[in-house]
């Protein structure tokens, strides 16, 4: 057996053993949906406890608390996790977008400030790019970030800051220069967000859950060390985090962001659900949807594998990678809106009633979906960018 | 449930190969070349077909002792995709079918047939019969001591054919016989269909006798109609994944020329929305397709794959056609219109070997148990 094989075995045992019991509550299902002191408490003391171990961050540099080793054995730990549906660790923005960003371009202080404490989950953060009056165009964000002495004065407001009661830092896309209207005129924090002056109000989702904040920012002086790079390269490096945040360049610290029903789990479902008096997989209807969200997975995944054949994609090489949001988030959308109806009359059921069926997940996974296919920039802006970018349509 | 396959190669053989294939469907068969063909009696262009010959297509799965190159449905299915592009006039399809049924005949006819077959000679398979049953397993037609009963429907090709391959069914059990064209003689009697750059007839074979050489009996015969399937289900793939991306041009092309209020058409996001999901119908459905393509390349089961492919690729096809129609506007009404050409290619794929709620029901019983 090779090293990986034994690393492979290994993992696998330690997910095994160390995974933490079910709790009387229902887990989120991403790092998004995060909305009681509870379930914070649980999956923080998860990703501490994988930390610990020694299996998060492994390919990050010994110096800043990480691991030393090649990416390809944080892969294997998270393909375990996938595999064995382990819960997820919840700093993802630390672990996945910030972290790698300040490993690759943050100075010597930022790493050894910030590293560790991301890792081991003792400083959560948190995104602060999306604005309440811009929707989905992030260079006309309006918080502003105004140069007094050896502090910046920041004032604006931000929303759906996942995590947002519970973090201790933000990356933060501010307005340096009010006179640069676009994405000149913007900078890049790392915002302490317990400073006077910073405040966040939970946001009430569809679900009647929490998760997301909307933070405020009034007259909040942030040290001047806390900019990124130099006044102006906001947009530049806000950029350079959507790249790590779409997973399209290497460097995160590991560990799964979500822990989502898929398609093998609505079949699943579909054996035991009953509809009409029988089980729903019985039901020639149910069985022809079944199959069309086979194929439609089948196909994104198989895309995955032909989007590395570069003859394979000459022609139109953005399509796969610029169409991934949008046939992956609406596939998701849809399938768990088919799997509600799995249920027969039991389908109308809700989170915390004793007869719903698995804890009424599925009908809280629909409600959820939207937060992808609105998030990150809605379908059907998604569906113009595509039209626009790979096929050449005018715009509007 | 059962662990799909996620795995694509594609060797830089199959590269050259579809960009060879790309350029040559391109210069040999511009949509006037189309056109041309559409009241033609065989429907293809001869000079067309030597110089494919030339290039060694033709004999591409033949095992190099017969005089072919001895590659796999993968490289077929690659110089495939481009003819269905270009909507190319050709009995390619048909007969590399009919060649996967031949490499489960004897040794002898394996030598006497093949190396035609790649200096040029066109062959075909006779599957369906008058009722449209897709499943190839159940064949009215039957031969007693050797004299043939009943006839044979959709036959793509038979018009210019050298070699047929039918099923029958020869004491009860399904078999094939390979004929000639001389033994066919009258018999074959051309059909109007939906599509009309391609061609098909009706065999009326009641009354032939065929020698007891030219029989594929037992497993091999099993063999054969299951390659049979597997090389339909595969190269249909490949045509409809092809006509997506051709008539996604042709609809494209017209949204960015065509103005209506003052703009051009194509900023409208009702019809710009619908050409992006037409966009990931096609990455999806080339997806599949180099998937199932790797598969049977590698002798590994493929039914799942193919019937994926399959179900993708004409569903969108058929998707996309419509839209292009429709996107033409009054245009799009008329003749003239090409985008006609590949609504009605669209058509006739999606019903040929299985169209998509017959996959889906076989892929439930596949997957769902």
């Amino acid at each position: 057996m090779s090293e990986l094989d034994d690393f492979r075995a290994e993992i696998a045992a330690w997910f095994r053993d160390n995974r933490p019991p079910e709790p009387d509550f229902l887990l989120p299902e991403s790092f998004m949906e995060v909305g009681t002191d509870a379930q914070f408490d649980y999956l923080r003391n998860w990703q501490r406890k994988i930390y610990e171990a020694g299996y998060l961050g492994m390919a990050w540099p010994v110096a800043y608390g990480g691991g030393g080793r090649p990416q390809i054995f944080q892969d294997i730990v998270n393909a375990e996790m996938v595999r064995q549906k382990t819960p997820f660790v919840p700093n993802t923005i630390g672990l996945n977008w910030a972290g790698p960003l300040i490993l690759a371009i943050g100075t010597e202080a930022e790493k050894q400030r910030y590293i560790k404490g991301i890792l081991n989950a003792e400083d959560i953060w948190c995104q602060g790019f999306s604005e309440p009056d811009q929707g989905s165009d992030l260079a006309a964000s309006q918080t502003k970030a105004t140069r007094d002495g050896d502090h910046y004065i920041l004032n604006g407001s931000k929303i759906w800051t996942s995590l947002g009661s519970y973090a201790k830092y933000m990356i933060l896309l501010a307005r340096t220069n009010p006179a640069e209207p676009r994405y000149g005129g913007l900078s890049f924090f790392l915002a302490p967000m317990r400073t006077q002056g910073i405040e966040t109000q939970p946001i009430r989702k569809l679900t009647g859950e929490y998760g997301f904040t909307q933070t405020f920012f009034r007259d909040a002086r942030i040290p001047v060390d806390c900019l990124m790079g130099r006044e102006g390269e906001g947009w530049k490096i806000a950029m350079m985090t959507l790249t790590f945040e779409r997973g399209a360049s290497g460097g995160q610290a590991g560990g799964t962001a979500r822990l989502a029903p898929g398609v093998t789990d609505v079949v699943e479902l579909a054996r035991t659900a009953r509809r009409d008096g029988r089980p729903a997989i019985d039901d020639p209807l149910m069985r022809d949807q079944l199959v069309r969200f086979l194929i439609e997975d089948q196909g994104d995944r198989l895309c995955a594998a032909r989007g590395a054949i570069p003859a394979l994609c000459s022609e139109r090489p953005q399509a796969i990678p610029l169409s991934q949001k949008l046939r992956t988030s609406e596939h998701r959308h849809r399938l768990t809106q088919f799997a509600i109806g799995l249920q027969g009359a039991n389908a109308a059921r809700w989170v915390g009633d004793a007869n719903a069926f698995e804890g009424g997940k599925w009908q809280r996974a629909y409600l959820n979906s939207f937060s992808s296919t609105i998030g990150g920039g809605t379908s059907q802006i998604q569906a113009n960018i595509v039209a626009e970018r790979v096929l050449g349509l005018p715009k509007d | 449930m059962a662990q799909l396959s996620h795995r694509i190669a594609f060797s830089d053989e199959q590269a050259m190969l579809l960009e060879t294939a790309t350029a040559f469907c391109r210069e040999k068969s511009p949509i006037r070349a189309v056109r041309n063909l559409l009241g033609s009696e065989t429907g293809f262009d001869r000079a067309v077909w030597d110089d494919m010959v030339a290039l060694g297509w033709s004999g591409i799965a033949i095992p190099e002792q017969h005089g072919g190159s001895g590659l796999t449905l993968a490289e077929v299915a690659t110089v495939t995709e481009p003819m269905g592009r270009h909507l190319l006039a050709t009995p390619f399809v048909s007969t590399q079918i009919a060649v996967q049924a031949l490499l489960h005949a004897s040794a002898a006819q394996q030598k006497a047939i093949l190396p035609r077959i790649a200096q040029g000679a066109i062959a075909t398979t006779a599957m369906f019969e008058a009722d449209g049953n897709w499943d190839l397993t159940a064949i009215e037609t039957t031969a007693t001591a050797l004299r043939l009963e009943g006839a044979k429907s959709m036959v793509v090709d038979a018009g210019v054919a050298d070699i047929f391959v039918i099923s029958i069914r020869v004491d009860g059990a399904p078999a094939l016989a390979i004929l000639d064209r001389a033994d066919l003689q009258s018999r074959i009697l051309p059909e109007t269909i939906i599509d009309e750059t391609k061609r098909s007839a009706r065999l009326d074979l009641t009354g032939i006798e065929i020698p007891a050489a030219s029989l594929i009996t037992g497993q091999a015969a099993r063999e054969a109609l299951g390659a049979i399937r597997d090389a339909a289900l595969l190269l249909a793939s490949a045509e409809a994944a092809g006509g997506i991306a051709g008539v996604l041009d042709v609809t494209v092309d017209y949204l960015n020329t065509r103005t209506s209020f003052g703009r051009k058409i194509g900023s409208y996001q009702s019809l710009k929305h619908a050409c992006a999901d037409i966009l990931v119908g096609l990455e999806r459905s080339r997806s599949h397709l180099y998937h199932a393509a790797t598969l049977c390349a590698g002798n590994e089961t493929a039914e799942i794959a193919l019937r994926m492919a399959k179900t993708e690729a004409c569903e969108v096809f058929a998707y996309a056609g419509d839209r292009a129609v429709q996107f033409h506007g009054g245009f799009g009404f008329t003749w003239e219109c090409d985008a006609q050409l590949y609504l009605r290619r669209a058509m006739w794929l999606q019903y040929w070997h299985g169209d998509a709620a017959h996959h889906r029901r076989k892929l439930a019983d596949l997957l769902l148990g």
